[in-house]
């Protein structure tokens, strides 16, 4: 594998090898040791043409944890704002000798632009690309719910997931749904019509607008953001309504199995997706999200970067 | 007046028995089984089809402002590659053909190109901005003596400024072509809205966009009793609602593109903007039910919509790409592919549907005509069983924006004749037409 | 194919390895054995029981994985990282004994080493193998030897262990020169 684009780059098998590299990443990083020498010498470009100040600084701790250079290529006062292309500034950091670039983009299917169109050598991240797919997150998500409620097993068969919100805008959705379905986990998608996508049959999932009926048989509920700009656009009628059926409160959070557990890939919204004594309980592993997010990259950046030219798991 | 004299040796008219054909002094002088003529020059198409010079309804010629996309020069020569006698010029350049001047300035480089005719269409609006009338009349009456208008790109939206328009072109049995587009349905839309849109994140464009705007013209063109041409159908539902339309009377006319014969929105999984087109490509049953429509006459025509760009507005992100696809040098290739070589239509259905057809809509002079000795040598041949693969890096057109990179198509146009003129030969354009 | 070394010959080994290390190092007290997954943490255990039925009392013992440390990932396809166990007591101040089934280039040793530091400073390293087939490539020796078995480059040293192969023998694959 030179590229993690989408989640349709990895095999289950695959899957579970960087969710298992990631578990001994994760126990070294615990213990005394904070960096490891294994990217020495290798360059990775975070090429961000978005604000994400979370995804930006987990991919740049895993990589300089990992010893790599690592330089940042923000959209703010980066040529990307002044209308440069994304084919002018893939060959400038091929120019620079990038063997990998993280990218972040607003438009789907950037990062498998920059990808397909050889402008560059090396090894392609995708960080976010619009409303497409995000596929770090899913993985690192994977990751929580595999120890929290894995039960020593490799994958996530038998786990039911509900992942609830704003389905048709959201990237960390469609990841997750692919990735989770592929690791044996049942998901149900809860949203408003309007946030659902036409063509969402298809997808490996079932679907609900009923959150209160889901709730009781679900080991984790993963919460997405609800953007301020949809309520501008007719999807619903004001973020009270959108609270009061699609919000988790503490109610509707006292009705989940004593198991389960609150996710959210942030930034939260308090009060409109996520009710703020939901994302301060005990249920919550939103913050043991984000450490787990710097152990799941290092591990995609050493499946990536740390073998020579041979496919993974050839052997 | 051409001096030139052609024998063609061989050919099928229209498909049926072999026989010679002499063009001269730019007419068809004579057709029979065998004909010698010492002073003509004699070129050999046994097994090529002859067909009548091919006529597209809707091209995007991009002169002027444009003119490092395309011309009307360049886009001349790729017609004429394409077995193309006549184009229609889309009003949509900078500045908007939405007056007599930019329409007699896009006719006059026509001629002086001299590969084929150029029929130019005017805005329907001023600034294709669907507010107010463009000199209608006055484009009319001009030299280019426009009969079809069209904001193509952009849907007549506003019912009333549509009635008007429909109602004001029956002065001159005009025709106004509609590019059948729901605004607020559509607002940053990007490829079909359906399962693969939902896999993709691109944001979806529903087939009920085209289809409210198709079934509100037929209504509004049965009651001003005028006539309605709609660009690029695209979808099955689309043309149900045209076919209950014919059936009903009302006078509207359809039209294909090529690339919506054949291609269809999984092609969008890689992404590359070389397939994001306005409208854009559907799914397999609607372009099933395109060709069923093509063939039973619920679509009239096959119109190219070759929209040429330059390589900037393709090598970047779907979402910033521009819309739009060239397609005059592959069109005849990919209608035998789809259409004759299915058995949905002989050759006498693709000289109707590629050539007399559009010339009726538009009032085309002089082409679209029947095979007959007496009339205007407007001329294409076709080998139909030598097959041809596309590459981008030597087409005709200014642009290399086209989505068969790398197909083999089946049939190769080797001859042009425009006006009893050569203005291709065994598959070479001539440099210049004499 | 005959085998360089039989089960008896392994046992025999790593029987008089732990006597050597125990005599070295005056006694089991500041021993910390870590074995090199994954045919040296097996060993590492084995030796490890041997000193604790020599001694009467529990060694400190532990496994080591130095993946992360290879100056030759970029030679192969990207190697599954195999688990560090680092007992309690720690490696600081201690003698540290490490356990491999072969010695051959050095470089994996010389991982093991820059691995170590980034967990401690011991008071000695320690070498400890099942066999030494030559060709070093960097100034590493060991101290403790199970069977110096001379090869060819071409050749293979096959270990084999009970734990994971389900038999003890050490075989030489492939012609001499």
């Amino acid at each position: 594998m030179r590229h993690l684009l989408s989640i349709n780059d990895l095999s289950a098998t695959g899957a579970i090898g960087i969710l298992d590299t990631a578990t001994e990443l994760a126990r070294i990083n615990d213990g005394q040791v904070k960096k490891l020498p294994t990217l020495r010498g290798r360059t990775i470009v975070n090429l961000f043409a978005e604000d994400s100040t979370r995804t930006r600084i987990s991919f740049e701790a895993a990589a300089k944890r990992l010893s790599a250079d690592v330089i940042n290529f923000s959209a703010k006062g980066s040529s990307l704002s002044k209308g440069e292309s994304l084919k002018d500034t893939a060959q400038t950091l091929q120019a620079m000798g990038a063997d990998a670039v993280v990218i972040r983009h607003p438009a789907s299917g950037a990062a498998q632009r920059l990808a397909d169109l050889e402008w560059m050598s090396g090894s392609v991240i995708n960080a976010g690309d619009g409303t497409h797919e995000h596929p770090s997150q899913a993985l690192l998500d994977a990751f929580t719910i595999r120890k929290h409620l894995g039960k020593g097993a490799s994958d996530l068969a038998g786990l039911r997931i509900a992942i609830v919100g704003d389905v048709l805008h959201s990237r960390v959705a469609r990841s997750n749904v692919l990735l989770l379905s592929m690791l044996g986990a049942d998901v149900v998608l809860i949203a408003p019509p309007t946030l659902l996508p036409v063509g969402v049959e298809s997808w490996p999932a079932t679907i609900s607008y009923d959150f209160d009926s889901v709730i009781p048989n679900v080991d984790a509920i993963m919460m997405l953001r609800v953007q301020q700009e949809r309520m501008t656009d007719l999807f619903f009628p004001n973020s009270r309504e959108y609270s009061r059926y699609f919000g988790l409160n503490s109610e509707r959070m006292s009705a989940m199995a004593k198991h389960a557990i609150v996710m959210h890939p942030g930034p939260m919204n308090r009060g409109l997706e996520i009710a703020a004594d939901v994302a301060d309980s005990a249920r919550s592993v939103i913050v043991e999200q984000v450490t787990n997010g710097v152990n799941v990259r290092m591990a995609i950046l050493y499946v990536l970067l740390a073998g020579g030219p041979l496919e993974v798991g050839s052997n | 007046m051409s001096q030139q004299r052609f024998l063609l040796r061989g050919g099928k008219v229209l498909g049926g028995q072999a026989s010679d054909l002499l063009i001269a002094n730019g007419r068809i002088e004579a057709m029979s089984a065998s004909i010698s003529d010492e002073a003509a020059t004699v070129l050999d198409i046994k097994g090529s089809i002859i067909l009548p010079g091919l006529v597209d309804l809707h091209t995007h010629l991009r002169e002027p402002g444009r003119e490092d996309s395309e011309t009307v020069a360049s886009a001349s020569r790729a017609g004429a590659k394409g077995g193309f006698t006549a184009l229609s010029a889309m009003a949509n350049t900078s500045p908007v053909a939405d007056t007599a001047g930019v329409v007699e300035q896009v006719y006059r480089l026509g001629q002086e190109a001299g590969f084929l005719d150029v029929f130019p269409i005017g805005a329907v609006t001023q600034g294709l901005k669907g507010e107010q009338l463009s000199e209608i009349g006055a484009m009319a009456d001009s030299v280019a003596r426009v009969r079809v208008f069209s904001d193509d790109g952009n849907c007549v939206f506003d019912p009333m400024v549509m009635r008007r328009a429909l109602e004001y072109v029956k002065k001159f049995d005009g025709v106004i072509a509609q590019h059948a587009q729901e605004p607020r349905l559509t607002v940053d839309s990007q490829m079909n809205e359906g399962i693969i849109s939902s896999k993709l994140g691109l944001k979806g464009w529903p087939a009920i966009a085209e289809e409210a705007i198709i079934a509100r013209d037929v209504l509004l063109a049965e009651h001003v009793q005028s006539r309605l041409h709609i660009c690029h159908v695209t979808t099955a539902g689309g043309v149900e609602i045209i076919r209950w339309a014919k059936a009903r009377g009302i006078q509207v006319t359809a039209e294909v593109t090529p690339h919506h014969l054949l291609l269809t929105d999984d092609l969008a999984n890689s992404y590359d903007p070389v397939f994001k087109v306005n409208p854009p490509l559907r799914t397999t049953k609607d372009v099933m039910a395109l060709r069923e429509a093509l063939s039973d006459g619920t679509i009239d025509i096959v119109a190219t919509d070759h929209a040429p760009h330059t390589s900037e507005t393709k090598d970047c992100e779907w979402a910033e790409a521009s819309f739009g696809m060239i397609g005059l040098e592959t069109a005849l290739s990919i209608v035998n592919k789809t259409m004759v070589e299915s058995g949905l239509l002989d050759w006498a259905g693709v000289a109707h549907r590629m050539s007399s057809a559009p010339a009726k809509i538009g009032h085309y002079p002089n082409h679209g005509q029947n095979l007959t000795v007496g009339s205007v040598a407007h001329i294409t041949v076709i080998n139909p069983t030598k097959s041809w693969i596309v590459d981008r890096d030597l087409v005709v057109s200014k642009s290399r924006n086209t989505p068969y990179h790398g197909y083999e198509l089946p049939g190769l146009v080797t001859h042009t004749f425009f006006g009893g003129r050569a203005t291709m030969i065994d598959s070479k354009l001539m440099d210049k037409v004499v | 194919m005959s085998a360089a070394l039989s089960a008896q010959d392994i046992s025999r080994a790593l029987t008089r390895i732990s006597h050597e290390i125990l005599e070295r190092n005056h006694g089991s007290s500041d021993i910390t054995v870590l074995g090199i997954p994954t045919r040296g943490a097996h060993l590492a255990a084995r030796i490890a029981a041997i000193m604790n039925a020599i001694e009467g009392k529990e060694i400190a013992h532990g496994t080591l994985d130095i993946t992360l440390y290879r100056d030759d990932l970029r030679l192969r396809p990207p190697r599954t990282i195999m688990p560090t166990f680092i007992p309690p007591i720690g490696i600081q101040g201690r003698d540290v004994i490490l356990i491999d089934d072969v010695l051959y280039s050095g470089r994996t040793i010389r991982a093991a080493l820059d691995a170590l530091g980034e967990v401690g400073r011991p008071r000695t390293v320690q070498l400890a193998v099942l066999v030494d087939r030559g060709h070093r490539q960097l100034p590493i020796r060991a101290d403790f030897v199970g069977k110096n078995l001379p090869t060819s480059e071409k050749q293979s040293v096959k270990v084999s262990l009970t734990e994971i192969d389900g038999v003890d023998e050490v075989v030489i694959e492939g012609e001499a020169n």
